[in-house]
């Protein structure tokens, strides 16, 4: 292919602005300009003349840094977007997600959603543009990297004047060069730690190189980051699950192929009060009322032994006591529980007593657990009671007939059947909180509500996230390239004699006001003129 | 020179976009993965049903199983239950096994509906294992279950009859 063949010998790949070694400029546009173009040190990036298949087309269009940043722009836009109205997983689980954001929000808030919007992060078209500031990510690093590597490996000691009066730091020295005045150059040179080569008398020194790699570490980072986050898509690698348990209960904890269980011994809500917590609070306290203070269960983890399969009765080894608080999660095998919800009071037991409406006197109590009550319960002296039916979750159907909305004892409802000596055949009576209805006409006994036992129930997360580590080193990548690229500067200085003067040129990709006061220190004494600026003020802008 | 870049440019570009291609499918079939694949042998369990018989799943086979969750609150999950009691009356001789699983009620509430549903099927109540083992969330979901104790097809939602025909007929052996 045309490859450019400098005048020094070298040959550079299509594309090149500035001769990889020597530096002489190899574009006619260049040649009219004050100064050069040290981008990439004026290698072939971007190597737009390769446009003929359409994967160059596709390489060239990502291999665009005005692209790259359009792409991060419209993501900024759309991740706003999102934040307008709640996504769907943070509103209340009533109703259809439709209804829900037009009741709420009138017409934006059905546009909203039918836009998509509701789930805006893990729409196709927000999965696509992150995917695609990746896919810039790399291609734009490749297509800089390696000329801009190749470019700075090749530089020659020796570069063309043209392209040295073309530096922004740019001086010549009338007094021919000396041994005595390079070497104290050198000796300066040396003591801020420049590395010095030498090709006829030729110098040039260089410091931090290494700064250059700096934003293509940081890439590396991001890359690995995305990785990281896209390694939450493989099974296994990601779970985030809720799991409630009621005090008392000991259930499987989900994701561990059944192998780990969780007993709930208690939940506690804790509150700050005055008398305890210090006067300091007092005031506080009167002004937000309560104020929580800890939220925290008490659960035992256990272990099943030997092969049984769900449903059969596990045998359990206990593992540990723990207190789960919040940010103080139980962590086993990779996985950890967090504290993430509560239900305080929750019904768990229900006291009657059987009574005789005109006298009020009982003939004995009965207790349901509302979790299994009974069929029938026996009382003394020929009394006994049997439910008939029983709503945990009462409600009205559609239809008018009782029915129950789900298995919680939210709101539970009873038809009694009450059997004594007068009514044999007993007597029907419908019970719900705060309501009895006598469905056969007016009942001489009743079921009197007496008590009512209530428990907590642990609304916990489990988590395993082994994608983490891979997320922090993409993390640690990407801050060491930012300080790599940040905190040093990759400053050089060319010493050329040129028909018994001598020229000096000097360069760095940042912070041109650091590398002009170090110049002076270096040039001190040498008796050679310190470069000097050569942008003009309307230039230096930006 | 030219061929070696084109080469290096569609390699890198497949990668990047099979990783991509990746992502996205794994993202929109995260939510109806389950945890019961296709193909695999179904998760076995064993549970006593309301009339005092256990039910070991491994130990029908040779049979189909006709695995169905439900609640007595779900209305679709009792409007399919007549459908299904036909259906078993139909199939249970021809080695068809139906096998229906309370995700978790209380026996009186159970028995109750089977009572009103005059359901003649045996009902197992489970309280949480073999739901979580299943990956169980909406209801009603039905599981075919072939001669060899593979799942052959997991259906959410309501079944009307024909359906739950076509679906026994499925794993007769």
């Amino acid at each position: 292919m045309n490859e450019v063949k400098c005048e020094c010998g070298h040959v550079n790949p299509h594309g090149t602005v500035l001769c990889e070694s020597c530096g002489n400029i190899l574009e006619e546009k260049e040649r009219q300009k004050q100064l050069v173009d040290m981008r990439y040190e004026g290698s072939a990036r971007r190597s737009q003349t390769y446009n003929k298949t359409i994967v160059d087309k596709i390489w060239n269009f990502f291999s665009s840094v005005k692209v790259g940043v359009w792409l991060i722009v419209v993501t900024l836009v759309a991740s706003a977007l999102g934040t307008i109205l709640p996504q769907e997983m943070y509103i209340p689980p009533v109703g259809t997600a439709a209804e829900y954001y037009e009741d709420q929000y009138g017409w934006f808030g059905k546009l909203y959603y039918d836009l998509g919007f509701h789930n805006l992060y893990s729409s196709w078209w927000y999965l696509i543009l992150i995917a695609s500031i990746g896919i810039s990510l790399v291609i734009c690093s490749l297509d800089r990297v390696v000329p801009l590597y190749r470019a700075l490996n090749k530089q020659r000691v020796t570069r063309h004047e043209g392209f040295l009066k073309r530096q922004r730091l740019f001086g010549v020295s009338d007094t021919p060069p000396s041994s005595d005045s390079l070497q104290k150059l050198k000796d300066n040179l040396k003591k801020k730690r420049y590395s010095i080569r030498e090709e006829n008398g030729n110098i040039l020194a260089e410091k931090n190189r290494f700064s250059r790699w700096g934003p293509y570490v940081n890439h590396v980072g991001l890359i690995i980051f995305l990785i990281g986050g896209m390694l939450r898509f493989v099974p296994g690698m990601y779970i985030d699950q809720v799991v409630w348990i009621r005090e008392g209960e000991t259930k499987v904890i989900p994701e561990t192929e059944g192998e780990y269980y969780l007993h709930n011994d208690q939940f506690i809500l804790e509150l700050y009060d005055k008398e305890n917590d210090g006067e300091v609070f007092g005031e506080a306290l009167d002004r937000n009322g309560m104020v929580v203070k800890n939220y925290q269960s008490n659960v035992t983890l256990y272990k099943k032994d030997g092969d049984t399969v769900p449903g059969e009765e596990p045998e359990l080894d206990k593992v540990k006591d723990f207190q789960i608080r919040v940010n103080e999660p139980l962590k086993f095998e990779g996985f950890a529980l967090y504290q993430v919800d509560y239900k305080l009071n929750e019904l768990n037991k229900m006291t009657f007593t059987l009574q005789e409406k005109e006298t009020g006197k009982e003939f004995g109590e009965i207790q349901i657990d509302l979790f299994d009550p009974k069929k029938s319960y026996e009382l003394a002296n020929g009394y006994s009671v049997d439910v008939m039916s029983y709503f945990p979750d009462f409600e009205f159907n559609s239809d008018g007939e009782p029915a129950t909305k789900s298995r919680i004892p939210n709101n539970p409802a009873f038809i009694f059947k009450m059997i004594t000596p007068d009514n044999p055949e007993g007597e029907i009576s419908f019970v719900a909180i705060q309501e009895t209805i006598e469905p056969m006409g007016d009942n001489e006994y009743k079921m009197a509500f007496k008590a009512a036992e209530t428990k907590n129930v642990a609304g916990l997360t489990v988590r395993k996230d082994l994608t983490l580590w891979i997320i922090s080193l993409g993390g640690l990548i990407f801050m060491i390239g930012v300080v790599q690229g940040a905190y040093w500067n990759h400053r050089r200085l060319w010493v050329r004699a040129v028909d018994g003067k001598v020229w000096t040129a000097g360069h760095t990709n940042k912070n041109w006001h650091g590398l002009k006061r170090e110049l002076d220190d270096i040039f001190a004494g040498t008796g050679l003129d310190v470069p000097k600026e050569q942008l003009t003020d309307d230039g230096k802008k930006g | 020179m030219k061929k070696q870049r084109l080469v290096l440019r569609t390699a890198i570009l497949l990668v990047l976009i099979a990783a991509v291609g990746y992502t996205l499918y794994a993202n929109f079939t995260k939510d109806d993965i389950q945890k019961v694949e296709v193909g695999k042998t179904a998760p076995d369990f064993v549970l006593v049903d309301m009339e005092g018989e256990k039910h070991r799943l491994s130990d029908y086979r040779g049979e189909g199983v006709f695995l169905n969750f439900w609640a007595t609150w779900c209305k679709p999950c009792e409007r399919e239950m007549p459908y299904i009691d036909n259906q078993y009356q139909h199939f249970k001789d021809k080695g068809v096994k139906v096998l229906t699983i309370d995700v978790g009620e209380s026996e009186l509430v159970v028995n109750n509906f089977i009572e009103r549903h005059n359901l003649s099927f045996p009902v197992m109540i489970d309280k949480g294992e073999v739901q979580t083992a299943y990956g169980i969330n909406p209801l009603p979901i039905t599981f075919l279950i072939d001669k060899d104790g593979k799942v052959v097809r997991s259906h959410t939602g309501e079944l009307n009859e024909s359906t739950v025909r076509q679906f026994m007929e499925e794993i007769q052996p």
